[in-house]
């Protein structure tokens, strides 16, 4: 099947922002570790201050990718992807029903719930559009490339994908060994449009052929380290705005093949994704 | 959207096992809420319990899924001929053209409960039997589901809080319609755990006596557990077998609140008008409604008024968590299953434990059973996070 790309993005320690982070994830320029950067959050101050970390990473990533598309998310259908919610509030209330107590905060309670990144992203964008949030452990990235791509052409509509996962705290991270903070968002649409840079062919194939990996070691580790971060391999090559195809990680027996193919209908896109890349 | 036929479904509540169970429970007004005998959350409440829930171990080669979750789903999945049907859509179909999209929303997490409560008393590790990717992650139904049923399609978990398996139909219809499967199983489940008991306690909006859907003096929720799954494929020429079709879905977001609904309905609303849209069915078709109606006091008010906007006075309409509880993720595909009894049976749902209907709402409530043709059903999920989900089943024609 196939869908257009219209905007993405990217956080992760060292990789702020799309733009930003461009040059390194195409293998132009070397990465250099620092600490993950999350801009401020769109929402209300009430709200702002009882979001788990998981939250704040998705709400950026979808605002980047949404900025990038020129398209309104509250128009926007939406699928969030995360394999197993947010590690720190979970923790915490493993960790107070484990005690005598069993006293639970209620704002806890409601941020441990797998879909509170979409809750909040409704909130945040007053959006009553669809949204579904999926999990699917280690495969959870290309789980939600597929129903965003499958959404965007069953439903004729623009879909954003947010895939997201921030690190677990022990004892947690000893069962799920998820590291660092890791998401991506991309604004798929089901036919060319003035926007999209890059044509995405997913296919469905019986697992063969090894997984694509990143050559730089600091990248393969987030690719391992994180569900989210298996999407590197298919930012990579957007990244290079180069045609290939990846391989990723799929559930036992099968594999997602995307093949990306660069697009070029919108020749005021170039310069200004040069630009950005440049920093200015 | 094109319709889908419910080939065989099977469920488990605490109202019993299989389909003839709940349905006798559900024309008997037999409630199965019962006071609180839960070990891990001792709270002066009522819950909906699956009997024996855990008598039934896994073992062998499913012994590492083994938590009150997947045990409560493979209750589900032994009952009705449900393991049958679906070996007979694998031959049909090929085990890699059908899908597993199933919902949960805090899947084994029970498990993980535990083992907190047995963490070293040096190293604070977790005890070396506990198998998180299978107990506690929310893919460990569908990977449970799908290795049970010997199934090898594309399949991911489904996880927004009480709107979850009714949403999964969504899910599945998309990749029925793509062609990335011919067939789906959709459902799941949602079993007793700490973490809900005591993080709806926190939230104050916790029943201690049955809960009491839209009645006047409703004083909140019951906690129900359960599991259901349907086999979803396209209708087949033999029309005889698929008596139950999905006919239309309807999602939208409340962008009001985490977990409280927006007070006018309007994500409510949205989401009922959407599955008619999608079915191309007028309000006036609609022959019985099955409410989200958990019995807090802001959530049944927000779908009356949702509901009596829609439909006015005149569609019959009953919330059935009187019978069951709040079954969490697992009440969208029993509630749907519930529906689709409805349309089998010719019957449609009273309010067990409602005594007198909210008199400022508006809907045409129902507090007793009645027999009734109904050829087409809306069921409501809402959830958390403004999750809301309409599913819109009917007789084949």
């Amino acid at each position: 099947m196939r869908v257009f790309v219209e905007g993405v993005a990217v956080r992760a320690p060292g990789l702020g922002g799309w733009p930003e982070s461009r040059a390194v994830l195409a293998g132009i320029e070397a990465y250099r570790a620092a600490p993950a950067e999350l801009p401020a959050s769109p929402l209300p101050p009430a709200e702002r201050r009882r979001t788990a970390p998981t939250v704040k990473l998705a709400l950026a990533l979808g605002i980047e990718a949404f900025a990038a598309a020129e398209r309104d998310p509250a128009e926007t259908a939406s699928v969030f992807a995360s394999s197993g919610g947010d590690g720190e509030t979970i923790h915490q209330i493993l960790v107070a029903l484990a005690s005598d107590e069993r006293h639970l905060s209620p704002t806890r309670f409601h941020n441990s719930v797998h879909n509170a990144p979409a809750g909040y992203w409704s909130i945040a964008t007053r959006s009553h559009a669809p949204s579904t949030s999926i999990g699917c452990h280690d495969a959870t990235f290309a789980a939600g490339l597929l129903e965003a791509a499958v959404q965007a052409l069953v439903e004729d509509r623009a879909v954003a994908l947010v895939a997201y996962d921030a690190g677990y705290p022990e004892p947690l991270h000893s069962v799920r060994p998820i590291d660092a903070l890791f998401g991506t968002a991309l604004v798929l649409v089901p036919s060319m449009s003035p926007r999209s840079f890059a044509q995405l062919e997913i296919e469905l194939r019986p697992q063969g052929s090894d997984f694509s990996t990143m050559a730089e070691p600091a990248l393969e580790s987030f690719r391992v380290g994180s569900p989210a971060g298996r999407s590197l391999p298919l930012l990579a090559t957007l990244a290079r705005d180069a045609a290939d195809t990846v391989m990723l990680e799929y559930i036992p027996g099968l594999m997602l093949a995307v093949s990306v193919e660069p697009v070029s209908s919108a020749p005021a896109r170039m310069p200004r994704r040069q630009d950005a890349a440049a920093g200015v | 959207m094109r319709p889908l036929a419910l080939s065989r479904f099977s469920l488990v509540t605490s109202l019993g096992v299989g389909g003839e169970a709940t349905l006798r429970a559900l024309r008997q007004a037999r409630s199965g809420l019962a006071p609180n005998t839960f070990a891990p959350a001792p709270l002066a409440t009522y819950v909906g319990a699956v009997t024996d829930a855990d008598e039934h171990p896994l073992v062998g080669e499913e012994a590492g899924f083994d938590c009150r979750n997947n045990r409560v789903a493979a209750i589900a999945l032994e009952a009705n001929g449900f393991g049958d049907a679906v070996a007979a859509a694998r031959e049909r179909y090929g085990a890699d053209r059908i899908g597993v999209f199933v919902g949960t929303s805090t899947a084994g997490i029970l498990q993980t409960e535990s083992a907190y409560r047995y963490r070293d008393g040096d190293t604070g590790a977790l005890p070396a039997s506990f198998d998180y990717a299978r107990t506690h992650n929310i893919y460990s139904l569908a990977d449970f589901v799908r290795t049970r049923l010997r199934l090898a399609g594309p399949a991911h978990a489904v996880s927004s809080a009480c709107a979850t398996t009714a949403k999964v139909f969504a899910n599945a219809a998309r990749m029925i319609a793509a062609g990335v499967c011919d067939a789906a199983i959709v459902g799941g489940a949602d079993t007793l755990c700490g973490t809900t008991l005591y993080g709806f306690h926190s939230l104050e909006v916790m029943s201690e006596e049955p809960c009491r859907p839209f009645d006047a003096e409703r004083r909140g929720i019951s906690i129900g557990e359960g599991a259901g799954f349907a086999l979803l494929e396209r209708p087949s020429l033999h029309a005889d077998e698929d008596r139950v079709l999905l006919l239309g879905i309807g999602e939208s977001s409340d962008a009001y609140h985490m977990s409280s609904p927006h007070p006018d309905g309007v994500g409510a609303r949205l989401a009922m008008e959407r599955a008619l849209a999608g079915a191309g069915f007028a309000p006036k078709e609609i022959d019985y409604i099955n409410l989200h109606g958990t019995a807090t006091l802001v959530g049944d008010a927000a779908e009356d008024r949702a509901v009596a906007e829609l439909f006015g006075a005149v569609t019959p309409c009953s919330s059935t968590k009187g019978y069951t509880g709040h079954t969490l993720g697992a009440s969208g595909i029993i509630e749907a299953l519930f529906s689709a009894l409805s349309i089998l049976n010719g019957v449609v749902y009273g309010s067990v434990h409602t005594r007198h209907v909210d008199p400022q709402f508006r809907s045409r409530y129902l507090l007793e059973s009645a027999s009734a043709r109904v050829d087409r059903v809306i069921s409501n999920s809402f959830g958390f996070g403004g999750a809301n989900c309409s599913l819109l089943l009917g007789r084949a024609a």
